[in-house]
Parts: C-alpha cells; sequence; structure tokens
C-alpha cells in the first residue's frame, strides 16, 4: 500500500488480469447449504448435544450384549427383586478400584418380602472382559466377553433386578435395540407412504387430490391408540418375537403418515408453479423424475426435522402397546415389556427400580424433541 | 346464513367420515383370524352332544356368520336384514358381547357418560392451563419463568403418561391423600346423585384430568407461546404498550386475540390424541369409563364390544373436530366458507 502525491492510497500487489470477478471475496460466504445448515445448527447448544448422544446411543446398539454384564433373560434365582447396587472406589479409606460389596438375601415371611443385607467387611473387585455368559455380538458372532462383570460369588445389579432375578440394566441394554430401532422402522414406512401420497396430490391435483386428502382427513380424526391396540390385537399370537416386532413397528408407521403427507402435498401445490418445473416438464422429464429430482431435494430437510420429531411417538406408542400386552412380547425384551412389570402400585411402592426403564425412555424422547427443535431451526439458513 | 350453509356442510362431510369409519373398524375387527363366537362353536361341536351342535348352528344364523363379509358388514350398520329383521347400529341395537354374554348396550351404557365427562375434564383443564402458561411464557420470555414451563412442558410431553398415572397417585396418596383407582368411592356406586358423591367424584377426577391433560398442556403451550412472540413483536403492541396500557390488559386485549385462532384450530389434533391418551389411561387407573372394555373385547376377539367402543371414540373426535372447525369459522371472519380449494 503505497500513498501517492494527492493523497490516493493504491495496492502495491501485482494486478492479475485473469482473476475471477464473480468469485466471493471471503470463500466461507459461498459455502453450501449444508454448511450452512450444519454451522447455525451448532449453536443450538440443546440440539447439538442430543444429536451427540443420540448417535452414541444408536452407535452402541449393536454391542448390547459386550456392555451388559448379564444376558436378558438370565435368572439369578437367588437375588429376586434385588435393590440397586453401588459401586464403590475405596473400601475403608484405601482406594482399590470399582468393586461391589456381595449381598445374601433372606425371605421375610411376615412382609412376604425379599429383603438383602450387604457384608460390608468384603470388597469384591469387578472383572472387566471377563467370560461370562454366551451371547452373539452384532447378533451373529458368538462369543462369551462382557465389558465388566460381577466376580464370583458376588453380582453386579446397577439398577437392582426383577421378578425373576434378571439383571434390570443388562434388560436396559438389550431392550434398547428393540425400542430404539422401532421408531426407525417405523418413520421409514411413514416416510415412503407419506412422500408418495403427498407428492402424488400434490402433483397431480384433481381426483387425485380429493382422494388423498379425504383418506388424510379419516386418518387424522381417529384417535391413534385404540387403533394400534385394535391392529396389534389382529397379531396372530404364534408368531415369533421378531416377525412381532416388524409387523409392530409398521403399524405404528401405518397410521403416522396423514401429517407427512399433508405437509408435502401444500409444498408441491406451491412449488409446482415455478419455473425449474416448467423447463424440467418442457424437456420431456416424466413426472417420476421431475418429483424425485427437482422437488423432494426442495425440502427433503424440512422432511427430516419433521420425522424426527414424530419418531418419539412412536417409541411411547410401542412402550404403550408393550406396557399393555398388545405389543411385543417377552422374551423379546424392550422397554415397554420390562415397564409391564411395572404395572401396579405395589411394585413402585415396595420395588421402584422396576420402574427404571422409564428413565431411558424419558431421555431418548427428550432428546429427539430436542435435535428436532434445532434441527427445524437451523434449516432456514438465509433466514435470521 | 352463510355459516348455517357450512355448518350443514360439515355436518354431511363428518356423516360420510362416519360412514368410511365404520367400514374400517369393521375390517380391522376382524382382521385377526378367527373370532370369539368361531371358537365357541367349535368348542360346543368338539363336545358332541346334539344340544351343543344345535345351539352352534342357532348362533352361526343368528350373527349371519354363514353370510359373506360385506353382508355381515351391512346386518351390523342395520342395513340388511338378518335373521330376525333389521337390526344394528342405524336401530340403536349395539350387538351382544360374546365375551360378556350380554348385550353390548347393558356393557357400556352407564359408562359413555363418565368417558365423555373424563375428556371434558380434560380438555377444560388443558384450556386453563395452557392459556395462561402461554402468555406467561411469552411476555417473560428468555426469563426462568419460560425455561421453568418450557422444561416441565418437555417433560410432560416426554414421559410415558401411564407411568405418570401410577407415579402421581402413589405420590398423591401419600403426601395428599388423593383416591387411587375408579372415578368414586365404592359406597357411592349406584346411588342417586348428592352433594357428597360430586364431591367424590371430583376428587378421583384430579389425578386422572391432570394425566390425560399433560401433555396435551405441553404441545398447547409450546404453540401458543410460539404465536404469541410472533404477535409481540408487530407495532400494535408497541402502540398499546406507549399509550401506557396495563401490560396484563394489553396482552389478553390484542395479542392474544390474535395469537388464539391456531389454538381453537388445534383441537382437531388434540382431540384424538386425547381420547386416545383417557382410553390407556383408563386401564392403568382403573376408570369406569369404554377404555378397559376395549382392551379386553380386543383381547377376547369380542367382535361387537369391540367394534361399538371403536365407533364410539371415533364418533367422539369426529364431533369435536367439528366443534372446533365452526367456532374457528367463528371467530376469525377471514377463513373462508365451504370448499378450501386453493
Amino acid at each position: 500500500m503505497s500513498n501517492l502525491p494527492d493523497g490516493r492510497f493504491i495496492d502495491d500487489a501485482p494486478y492479475d488480469p485473469n482473476i475471477d470477478l464473480s468469485a466471493p471475496e471471503r470463500a466461507d460466504m459461498d459455502a453450501s447449504n449444508f454448511v450452512l445448515i450444519w454451522r447455525k445448527f451448532k449453536r443450538h447448544r440443546l440440539g447439538l448435544i442430543s444429536g451427540i448422544f443420540l448417535f452414541i446411543a444408536y452407535a452402541l446398539i449393536p454391542f448390547a450384549g459386550f456392555i451388559a454384564p448379564y444376558t436378558p433373560n438370565e435368572r439369578n434365582a437367588d437375588h429376586l427383586y434385588h435393590p440397586p447396587q453401588a459401586i464403590n472406589l475405596w473400601h475403608e479409606g484405601t482406594f482399590i478400584g470399582p468393586f461391589v460389596y456381595p449381598t445374601v438375601g433372606t425371605a421375610n415371611l411376615e412382609k412376604f418380602k425379599w429383603e438383602y443385607e450387604t457384608d460390608f467387611t468384603r470388597p469384591m473387585p469387578l472383572q472387566f472382559f471377563c467370560k461370562r455368559t454366551q451371547y452373539n455380538l452384532f447378533g451373529v458372532i458368538p462369543t462369551e466377553r462382557h465389558l465388566f462383570c460381577a466376580p464370583e460369588g458376588a453380582t453386579v445389579f446397577i439398577f437392582g433386578s426383577d421378578r425373576l432375578g434378571r439383571d434390570v440394566f443388562s434388560r436396559i441394554s438389550y431392550g434398547a435395540q428393540l425400542s430404539l430401532t422401532v421408531g426407525l422402522i417405523g418413520i421409514t414406512v411413514s416416510f415412503i407412504i407419506g412422500i408418495s401420497f403427498g407428492a402424488m396430490a400434490g402433483y397431480f391435483g384433481g381426483w387425485v387430490d380429493w382422494v388423498v386428502n379425504r383418506a388424510i382427513e379419516i386418518l387424522r380424526s381417529l384417535p391413534e391408540l385404540p387403533l394400534w391396540l385394535a391392529l396389534s390385537a389382529a397379531v396372530p399370537s404364534n408368531w415369533g418375537p421378531v416377525a412381532v416386532f416388524f409387523i409392530i413397528s409398521i403399524i405404528l408407521g401405518l397410521l403416522d403418515w396423514p401429517g407427512l403427507a399433508r405437509a408435502v402435498r401444500s409444498k408441491f401445490l406451491s412449488l409446482r408453479e415455478e419455473e425449474y418445473v416448467r423447463a424440467a416438464e418442457m424437456m420431456g422429464a416424466k413426472p417420476g423424475r421431475v418429483i424425485r429430482r427437482h422437488l423432494l431435494p426442495n425440502f427433503m430437510s424440512h422432511l427430516i426435522a419433521s420425522a424426527t420429531l414424530s419418531i418419539p411417538a412412536m417409541i411411547l406408542g410401542e412402550t404403550a402397546l408393550s406396557f399393555l400386552g398388545l405389543g411385543l412380547r417377552a422374551p423379546a425384551v424392550s422397554w415397554g415389556v420390562m415397564l409391564n412389570d411395572a404395572q401396579n402400585l405395589a411394585s413402585i411402592e415396595i420395588y421402584p427400580w422396576t420402574a427404571i426403564p422409564m428413565l431411558p425412555i424419558v431421555v431418548v424422547v427428550l432428546a429427539f424433541n430436542f435435535l428436532g427443535d434445532g434441527l427445524r431451526d437451523s434449516l432456514d439458513p438465509y433466514n435470521d | 346464513m352463510m355459516f348455517l350453509r357450512y355448518a350443514a356442510y360439515r355436518l354431511l362431510t363428518m356423516c360420510l367420515t362416519l360412514v368410511v369409519v365404520s367400514m374400517l373398524v369393521f375390517a380391522i375387527i376382524n382382521l385377526p383370524p378367527g373370532d370369539y363366537l368361531s371358537n365357541q362353536i367349535a368348542e360346543l361341536r368338539a363336545t358332541g352332544q346334539a344340544e351343543g351342535v344345535a345351539k352352534a348352528e342357532f348362533l352361526r344364523v343368528e350373527f349371519g356368520l354363514d353370510r359373506p363379509l360385506w353382508y355381515q358388514y351391512l346386518m351390523w350398520v342395520g342395513l340388511a336384514p338378518g335373521e330376525y329383521g333389521f337390526s344394528g347400529l342405524l336401530q340403536g341395537d349395539l350387538g351382544w358381547s360374546f365375551f360378556n354374554d350380554e348385550p353390548v348396550i347393558d356393557i357400556v351404557g352407564g359408562k359413555l357418560w363418565l368417558t365423555v365427562l373424563v375428556n371434558l375434564a380434560a380438555v377444560l383443564f388443558i384450556y386453563f392451563m395452557a392459556i395462561p402458561l402461554g402468555v406467561l411464557a411469552a411476555a417473560r420470555s428468555k426469563t426462568w419463568v419460560d425455561y421453568t414451563t418450557a422444561f416441565i412442558g418437555y417433560l410432560g410431553l416426554a414421559t410415558p403418561n401411564f407411568l405418570l398415572a401410577l407415579i402421581l397417585y402413589y405420590y398423591g396418596r401419600k403426601y395428599i391423600g388423593l383416591p387411587i383407582g375408579g372415578l368414586m368411592d365404592p359406597q357411592f356406586e349406584g346411588e342417586p346423585l348428592s352433594w357428597a358423591k360430586i364431591q367424590s367424584v371430583l376428587m378421583h377426577m384430579i389425578v386422572p384430568t391432570f394425566v390425560i391433560g399433560t401433555a396435551g398442556v405441553a404441545a398447547m403451550m409450546q404453540r401458543l407461546r410460539a404465536n404469541m412472540l410472533d404477535e409481540l413483536g408487530k407495532p400494535y403492541v408497541e402502540t398499546a404498550t406507549a399509550k401506557g396500557m396495563a401490560p396484563a390488559r394489553m396482552l389478553s386485549k390484542y395479542p392474544l386475540r390474535v395469537a388464539f385462532n391456531p389454538f381453537v384450530a388445534d383441537i382437531g389434533n388434540l382431540l384424538p390424541a386425547m381420547v386416545s391418551g383417557s382410553v390407556i389411561i383408563s386401564v392403568v387407573m382403573s376408570l369406569p369409563t369404554i377404555g378397559p372394555d376395549l382392551l379386553v373385547a380386543l383381547k377376547t376377539q369380542d367382535q361387537f364390544l369391540a367394534g361399538f367402543v371403536l365407533m364410539f371414540v371415533a364418533l367422539l373426535t369426529l364431533i369435536g373436530t367439528m366443534i372446533s372447525d365452526l367456532l374457528l369459522v367463528l371467530l376469525d371472519p377471514r377463513i373462508r366458507y365451504g370448499a378450501r380449494e386453493g
């Protein structure tokens, strides 16, 4: 930068005649839509934390068997209704790493209740990467390694044990496999149906629109749960747990699509008047191609956000169905099936830990809500 | 006049919807392979006694099980003659509950009113809670009031309400002495209406109303808050404040009225969710509504009972949706009557 005698400033850098004049001054101003969304989403703390939490939760699903010290249906006949055990680090002032105190159970025949006495003199360190009951890692590889397990002669029930002496913590981590995926399958079904019907109604209009609209109105005016109940009651009782699981998630999805279809339809109604759609049609693109390549990408992100917000309803739906005994059935383990045990006041009063599966449900549902809110707020990066 | 025409049009669409719903319901209750009666007939046949076989045949003919499904449907609705002439929903004959061996009307009769009562109480609860809380959260946005209501709202949305029911029962009993289960103290059952009975019913309604309403309160509160925030930024609010209007009066006089419209429209979405919520809550809390009957009927494939309960629940929501649509038109003259083309 030099100062000319007449007071003007001039740049000394050599002038490049080939410079692209249309390039933006700062590269980050020209970021892609995805980068802009991400930048805005990062500022939504709660949404970001929820997203990370959910990502970890889903990533851990294949390792459920590894994390759980027991297998879900493993019974410990000497420790029925065992209260949650603390994992300690210090014993009488000295550090010995994670350990548990062994317990001995006695039946209180006056109160008809199991009572456990903890032996505080003998700390028993937990074992890590130990071999115990066999399970299938990722559902296929048989292995016996667990992340941690109880030493011989003691138990490790972090969240207590249930009516049959099964570890609640292990069951929760196995239950996550079904409870978390039920929403994903359901939302896929609802996505496919909702987008195809909504797109057809919005794009073609006319009688297609009329039919789809009436169907949406009818389905929306029906109370969901009684319909879920009726449909699940129709599932034959001799089907295996896996088949029941799939059919339940499909049922949950079948009744969820109207909201989505409505959003897609109203968006299509306005978008199909745009010039680029006309241009594509002029060039001979078939309706399917116009819908898929030109229209849908416009608001896919909005759809994903609204899908995120409707997954919690499905998770709660599965819980409610299983709780009533019409959803998943034992030996399948889901959070709703587990809560089925906590159905009466007596368990809440005497064995409150049988209601612990409620915590992961609340946390996951909250996380999906926050994530969905965050996504929705950040989807329109140009709008502050 | 325009309004009456719109009301008539809305009533007509509701009736048409109801017809489609009845077909859906009939299809759904006939989905499971086999039904209560067939099982019973098979059992009677298996005994081999002439009497049993005769009874089985009688039942088969009476309920038209030997006819095609579409004919059974028409019989159920009351559009086609059965063995003893027309007797279906249209004629007021709700059918026979095989499981209880009683006419459906005797089982559900008294419970229909209680079902309506419980849901009505929940709607009122939602309105009385959500409106002040939503306005407060918007007026004091980004303060602890806002965050606390948002937190409670989110918790309400995320907690499975059947568990909330159990927990509230337990703690309500332990610390406040609220009654558990049912809709009145046992000594009042079958008694004529008296002040003590009403009191007892009111006491029993507290927890169910709260539980059924929570999710609705949370959803409505959030929506009202968002609407209010949109309105609060507008110049007319500033003008009113500048004139020196008291905040409470200003809020209720101007922005709340505008923010209120989507609120009324929302009841169409709210009602189905609440009716379904009340079904499951009634099972957990053993309320004498039709919820528990539905569950038992579905589990035992008691088709006429299940069918009627489903129809009733659908009718309840349809009427609610219609009322909300009509209210919306009355409240907001900008909404066009008739067909919503566009």
